[in-house]
């Protein structure tokens, strides 16, 4: 259930557009915020406030990298490996943080603690190679630093 | 904060400088006269002929003419309804970030610019588009805007004068193709970042139906430096063509990655050589990207080129964004075309059939050849499939996935055909794939 406080947001967020639909990509982002993804039934629920039917509102989910249908674990940890990370090692860190953490990419530690995946150019390349941790990156890594950056997290 | 080793110039002058993101450190710049003088004194017109007498061209990737564009906007007789200014702060081309430096670190120099611009075009409003996973450039946006809106900065009349203002901060959600200008729009609307058939332009059915102006955040940062010191100023700087200063982004194999503001027309080599340090490691170098990931590759012996489209036309590339990288002679460039087509395959909206299935085809071409399982006719393959996507679609994405996969194959072939050939690859110290 999209509750009384994540409705507020997305309220105000909708009154940011001069046509409704323009705050729907904001009410994603809030609900994931909120729920730790965007469901099936968070998505029927936003079909209602917009309007819109719900197939159009799974599509953006779909769509859109940033989104996601089921919870993906407290910390989402991505690791660019675009050419400019690659070139300084990008793929050997990816390697040895699958090993550190016993997951693959893709895959969410079974304590659900963190999520590891890859992500093409985060505009950081010339601190390559680097991670994103949510809405914080850590760059100019060695896969020590980098291991140090997860076993920080709670 | 990005900490990025990077020289300056007037653009990027106080990016060191902590309290230049705050609005009392960039009043104590002079920040916001210039606007506070035109939004008082100045016409829309004599605006945009400012800036089309300075040759600006937009920092996006396209190159075009910033004053020209802002001429498209329908003029004063129009009273239909609001106009926007959308300011493309999408950056996710790889290997650039420079939009990113001045996102975190001169967020009132780009709401300058973005009041300029408005008022030429006669905008009520600004979409400010950010990439979703730029969240420290969102936090000091967020900031800037209210701090901006509490100092009466914007507002229903911005800067004191009776111009009316206010900026919309939207926040992305990671997909490449919401940095094509309709693709965005798009995206702004709340729909799939797919991009629109053309005609009609932005100018005249853009954002929520109405006339818009796509500007990126590099173009909108030149522009209270142009006003303020005057279209000759900046035709002093760079080539006849190509004037100004610009932020090349350089990656890869050198000493010194950063990003170097230097005038248009700055020699390739002399960027890599002497700005970033040369090739790491004493090795020699084998190929840059000269303009982010779609651009067409240089070979080490064509470096010697002047960073400006009318030059780097000449060797069948361009100036992209200015996202220069740089590649060592242990680089496979088989394995480079496999990040190239791996990434425009994950990215394309899928609206084209020349694109969605070109991508994918390339990308299994190019993997089978990495692999050591490639057949001779697969070069001649990847050459075809390249000449059906180019000029073919909607949008500029297609062109953008074949020019890099067409430079590779013009100067590399020998990589391609020793893959083929031995079923392996010949440089046993080249980066690593996933
Ligand atoms: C596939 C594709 C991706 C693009 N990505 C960006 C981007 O991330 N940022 C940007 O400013 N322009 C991008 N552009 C260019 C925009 O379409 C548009 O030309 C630009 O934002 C206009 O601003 P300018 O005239 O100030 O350069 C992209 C174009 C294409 C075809
Ligand atoms: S060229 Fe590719 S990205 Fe552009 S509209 Fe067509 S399918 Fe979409
Ligand atoms: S390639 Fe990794 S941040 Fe650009």
């Amino acid at each position: 259930m999209i509750g009384e406080t994540l409705r507020a947001r997305i309220d105000a967020e909708i009154a940011r557009f001069p046509v409704k639909r323009g705050g729907l990509l904001g009410a994603l982002h809030i609900v994931q915020e909120g729920q730790g993804c965007v469901s099936l039934a968070a998505s029927k629920e936003l079909a209602a406030i917009f309007d819109v039917f719900p197939v159009e509102v799974i599509e953006l989910v779909r769509f859109y990298n940033f989104f996601h249908e089921s919870p993906r674990g407290r910390h989402q940890v991505y690791v660019c490996t675009n050419l400019p990370c690659a070139l300084r090692g990008a793929n050997v860190l990816l390697k040895g943080l699958e090993q550190h953490l016993g997951v693959g990419v893709g895959e969410t530690t079974a304590d659900g603690r963190v999520h590891l995946g890859r992500e093409e150019c985060l505009g950081a390349c010339a601190n390559a190679p680097m991670i994103r941790v949510g809405g914080v990156y850590h760059e100019d890594l060695d896969l020590a630093g980098a291991c140090a950056v997860l076993d920080a997290l709670e | 904060m990005q900490k990025v080793p990077f020289t300056t110039g007037y653009l990027t002058a106080h990016c060191g400088d902590d309290a230049y993101g705050t609005l009392d450190g960039y009043k104590a710049e002079g920040g916001y006269e210039t606007a506070r003088r035109v939004l008082k004194k100045g016409t829309p017109e004599d605006l945009i002929e400012t800036l089309k007498a300075s040759g600006l061209q937009g920092r996006g990737g396209a190159s075009f003419i910033a004053g020209q564009k802002w001429s498209f906007m329908p003029g004063a007789e129009d009273d239909t309804g609001p106009r926007y200014l959308v300011c493309n702060a999408d950056e996710s081309e790889p290997g650039s970030f420079k939009d990113r430096l001045l996102l975190e670190r001169a967020p009132h120099l780009l709401l300058e610019g973005i009041l300029l611009a408005a008022f030429a075009i006669r905008a009520e409003k600004t979409f400010l588009y950010v990439r979703g996973e730029y969240g420290e450039a969102i936090r000091v946006l967020t900031r800037a805007i209210e701090e901006a809106r509490a100092g009466k900065v914007l507002g229903p009349r911005a800067l004191g004068s009776r111009f009316a203002h206010d900026v919309v901060l939207v926040r992305g959600a990671g997909a490449y193709i919401c940095g094509e200008e309709t693709g965005l729009l798009e995206s702004l609307e709340g729909k799939k970042g797919q991009p629109r058939k053309k005609p009609p332009y932005p100018a005249e059915n853009g954002v929520f139906g109405r006339p818009t102006t796509v500007n990126n955040v590099e173009t909108l940062c030149h522009v209270p430096h142009i006003v303020e010191k005057g279209a000759d100023w900046f035709r002093g700087i760079g080539t006849a063509e190509s004037p100004g200063n610009t932020l090349f982004g350089v990656s890869g194999h050198v000493v010194r990655p950063g990003l170097y503001e230097l005038p248009l027309g700055t020699p390739l080599d002399e960027i890599v050589f002497e700005h970033a340090g040369g090739v790491a490691g004493g090795r020699k170098l084998k190929a840059v990207i000269p303009g982010g990931l779609s651009m067409a590759v240089l070979p080490a012996g064509q470096v010697d080129v002047p960073m400006a489209n009318e030059f780097l036309r000449e060797r069948q590339t361009a100036l992209g964004t200015g996202g220069i990288i740089v590649m060592d002679d242990t680089t496979c460039m088989v394995r480079v075309a496999c990040i190239i087509t791996h990434f425009f395959r994950e990215e394309s909206c899928g609206q084209c059939t020349q694109c969605r299935e070109g991508t994918g085809w390339m990308n299994r071409i190019v993997s089978r050849i990495e692999r050591g399982e490639g057949r001779f006719e697969d070069l001649a393959l990847l050459k075809d499939v390249c000449a059906k996507m180019e000029g073919k679609t909607i949008c500029a994405f297609a062109d953008a996935a074949a020019w890099p996969v067409q430079g590779l194959l013009r100067h590399f072939p020998q990589d391609f055909q020793s893959h083929v050939t031995h079923g392996q690859c010949p440089y046993p110290g080249s980066f690593v794939l996933a």
